[in-house]
């Protein structure tokens, strides 16, 4: 069995690189990429965690298949409301989107 | 005698016996592997061979004429006519296009089709791959055809194969669920998601006794899941001058054909393992080589009924289609695994859930018709016409 | 054998995620995501994970993939990513992500994790299917009803205004 700490190494560079990404670029679409980015990651961290330290206890991946059912929801409703945005303003461009800015 | 009887397993195991005296152990598993890959690959490829000509000839007689017959006996070598035609036509790439996506979208499709045959059971020990999720992966990999057309569509640099990329991936999505509802009841029935379990589960009676309405709505999925006719708007190529492969030509295009020709033959042989028992017949138990030419004949009926489909039935358009799937298919295909659901529990033993299972499908199918035909004739009424009544 | 595996598909998913992150294209970066998306559920299959590797395949490649493209279709600017792809906070942003990557990496170096030398349940699927009707039944049928209001949620965001 690879060791755990493998594991955790990879979740813990997907998740800074998505969140590198989701806060980083300017396009809202390429922002979601790095949102789904962390979701994998803590998707791997979950599974890793399962198979190494409880493997009787399917805890690990149910919650892993929860956590994929919620991303799919979030990204379903999140590329709705950029289209919807994109429709109005024309941009899909984080900086442009400043409306509730004081 | 015995070794003929069991044939492919037996040639199988003398080799592996063969090569171990020689080689380490997981040298020789990688050897086994890549064998057994080599030749899932040529018998993809052969089939299809064989496949394009029997549905020109199929077609052909339907119209009333004689189909390909100058190059080779019966025009047997008329695909390799083809192939070769395609292979010495200039590789076009058009200009704009993003090379790396364009040259990768046939390569994926075929290769996504390729991968489907690794989890189909041939006879009682023969399959490559005995995933216990084997029906599942059937489903994944193809949404990742649908991934491969999108690029198609994309990479092209052009409207018109955008357009078209985009309402083959809206079909192909819409169909998705159905058929996945369909191979879900299936799954219901055997207690298990492997593909040799399923076939081994359909002891006495072949799952399309139990639910004949989920082979009907797999076999039409899945004829809309790979884009053959009636649900072949992808291809037309008389309209929207044939959609997301307008701009490639010679051996990229053949890839795409192929690709299609592929997933037909792969997704016959699913129905069939499904359904129609896969690879079971008389006298399997006792001369399991007999399980691969059964399997034969029931693919070859059911290539038949395709051929026959593409000769006879014209093209839906595509709010037709995705009406088809929404509102028809997805709702029966819901009350179906009800049914069967209902039908697995039922403590009579097997010939009381079958009936039972078989007429819940029976009214289902019976009721759909009725609403069918009742909503058509609203509509022929709308628009001022009067439907032929039959009684 | 598997840690070699392991490496090469690891590999794999950081080199999606970094073009993910850096495609100017975002059409390229759509593509990086689904290499990432193949990377992870070789990783889950590395784990014994099977169902999870094949559902992680289906749903985020077979569905989220085509969706993030789509959306990507449908909101293409006139002027396409002209300037930067970066907006005004990248640099702050990439030293808190490479502070919070060491800050983990140090962490979980330190800590003794209860590793167990355990074999995977042999029919974890069938496992999986009865807890989710027996002891997860209500977090499944929150997913359900989840699940539903988000298609008729983002059906009804992303219609046209008939006007």
């Amino acid at each position: 069995m690879v060791p755990l700490s493998w594991y955790l190494f990879l979740s813990a560079a997907l998740f800074c690189i998505g969140l590198y990404g989701a806060l980083a670029r300017r396009n809202a679409i390429a922002v979601l990429m790095g949102i789904e980015l962390m979701l994998n990651a803590v998707n791997v961290n979950l599974v890793a965690f399962w198979r190494h330290v409880a493997p009787q206890n399917l805890a690990g991946q149910a919650f892993a298949i929860f956590v994929i059912t919620v991303a799919a929801a979030e990204a379903a409703v999140g590329l709705a409301l950029i289209i919807a945005v994109y429709r109005t303003r024309r941009t899909v461009n984080v900086e442009e989107l400043d409306l509730l800015k004081g | 005698m015995d070794f003929v009887s069991d044939l492919f397993v037996n040639l199988g195991r003398v080799w592996t016996d063969f090569l171990s005296m020689y080689l380490a152990p997981w040298l020789v598993r990688l050897i086994n592997w890549l064998i057994v890959s080599t030749i899932l690959l040529v018998i993809g490829l052969v089939t299809v061979l064989f496949l394009v000509w029997l549905e020109r000839k199929i077609v052909a007689r339907i119209q009333d004429r004689p189909g390909p017959n100058r190059v080779g006996p019966f025009g047997l070598l008329q695909t390799v006519a083809d192939a070769v035609k395609l292979l010495t036509k200039e590789d076009i790439t058009p200009a704009g296009a993003d090379r790396i996506v364009y040259n990768l979208a046939p390569a994926l499709a075929t290769f996504s089709a390729l991968m489907l045959m690794a989890v189909l059971p041939w006879g009682p020990r023969l399959i490559a791959a005995d995933l216990n999720i084997g029906v599942l992966y059937l489903v994944a990999l193809g949404s990742v055809a649908t991934m491969a057309i999108l690029m198609a569509g994309w990479s092209s640099n052009n409207k018109y194969a955008l357009l078209g990329g985009f309402r083959v991936v809206a079909q192909l999505l819409s169909y998705e669920i159905p058929m996945i509802l369909a191979m879900a009841s299936v799954v219901l029935l055997a207690g298990s998601m492997s593909t040799q379990a399923i076939v081994e589960a359909q002891s006495p009676l072949p799952y399309v006794v139990f639910t004949p309405l989920a082979f009907l709505i797999y076999l039409l999925a899945s004829l809309a899941e790979v884009g053959r006719v009636p649900f072949d708007l992808l291809e037309a190529e008389s309209e929207l001058i044939t959609g997301y492969n307008i701009e490639y030509s010679g051996m990229k295009f053949a890839f795409f054909f192929l690709a299609e020709f592929i997933n037909t033959f792969i997704v016959s042989i699913i129905a069939v393992t499904l359904f129609l028992g896969g690879w079971r017949g008389p006298l399997v138990d006792r001369f399991p080589v007999l399980g691969v030419f059964y399997l034969g004949i029931k693919v070859f009926v059911l290539l038949f009924a395709m051929s026959w489909f593409r000769g006879t039935l014209p093209r839906f358009r595509i709010d037709q289609m995705q009406m088809f799937a929404w509102k028809v298919l997805v709702p029966v295909a819901l009350v179906n695994l009800l049914i069967v659901a209902v039908a697995v529990k039922l403590p009579g033993g097997l010939w009381a859930q079958a009936a039972f299972a078989l007429a819940g499908n029976v009214i289902t199918l019976l009721v759909t018709l009725g609403l069918l035909g009742r909503a058509a004739r609203r509509f022929a009424e709308r628009r001022g016409e009067r439907l032929p009544v039959t009684t | 054998m598997l840690p070699l595996i392991f490496i090469a598909i690891a590999a794999m998913t950081l080199v999606g995620a970094i073009g993910v992150v850096t495609a100017r294209n975002l059409f390229h970066a759509a593509l990086f995501l689904v290499l990432s998306f193949f990377g992870v559920a070789g990783i889950f299959i590395t784990l014994e994970a099977e169902f999870l590797g094949v559902a992680q395949v289906l749903i985020y490649v077979g569905a989220i993939s085509i969706l993030i493209i789509f959306a990507i279709m449908l909101s293409r600017g006139i002027a396409r990513t002209a300037g930067s792809v970066l907006n005004a906070q990248w640099a702050v942003v990439a030293i808190g992500a490479m502070l919070l990557f060491a800050l983990l990496v140090v962490l979980l170096l330190q800590i003794n994790w209860p590793v167990v030398q355990a074999a995977a349940p042999p029919d974890a699927i069938a496992e999986l299917g009865r807890a989710f009707v027996d002891e997860y039944v209500i977090p499944f049928e929150v997913a359900s009803v989840l699940l539903v209001v988000a298609l008729i949620g983002a059906i009804i965001i992303a219609r046209e205004r008939e006007s």
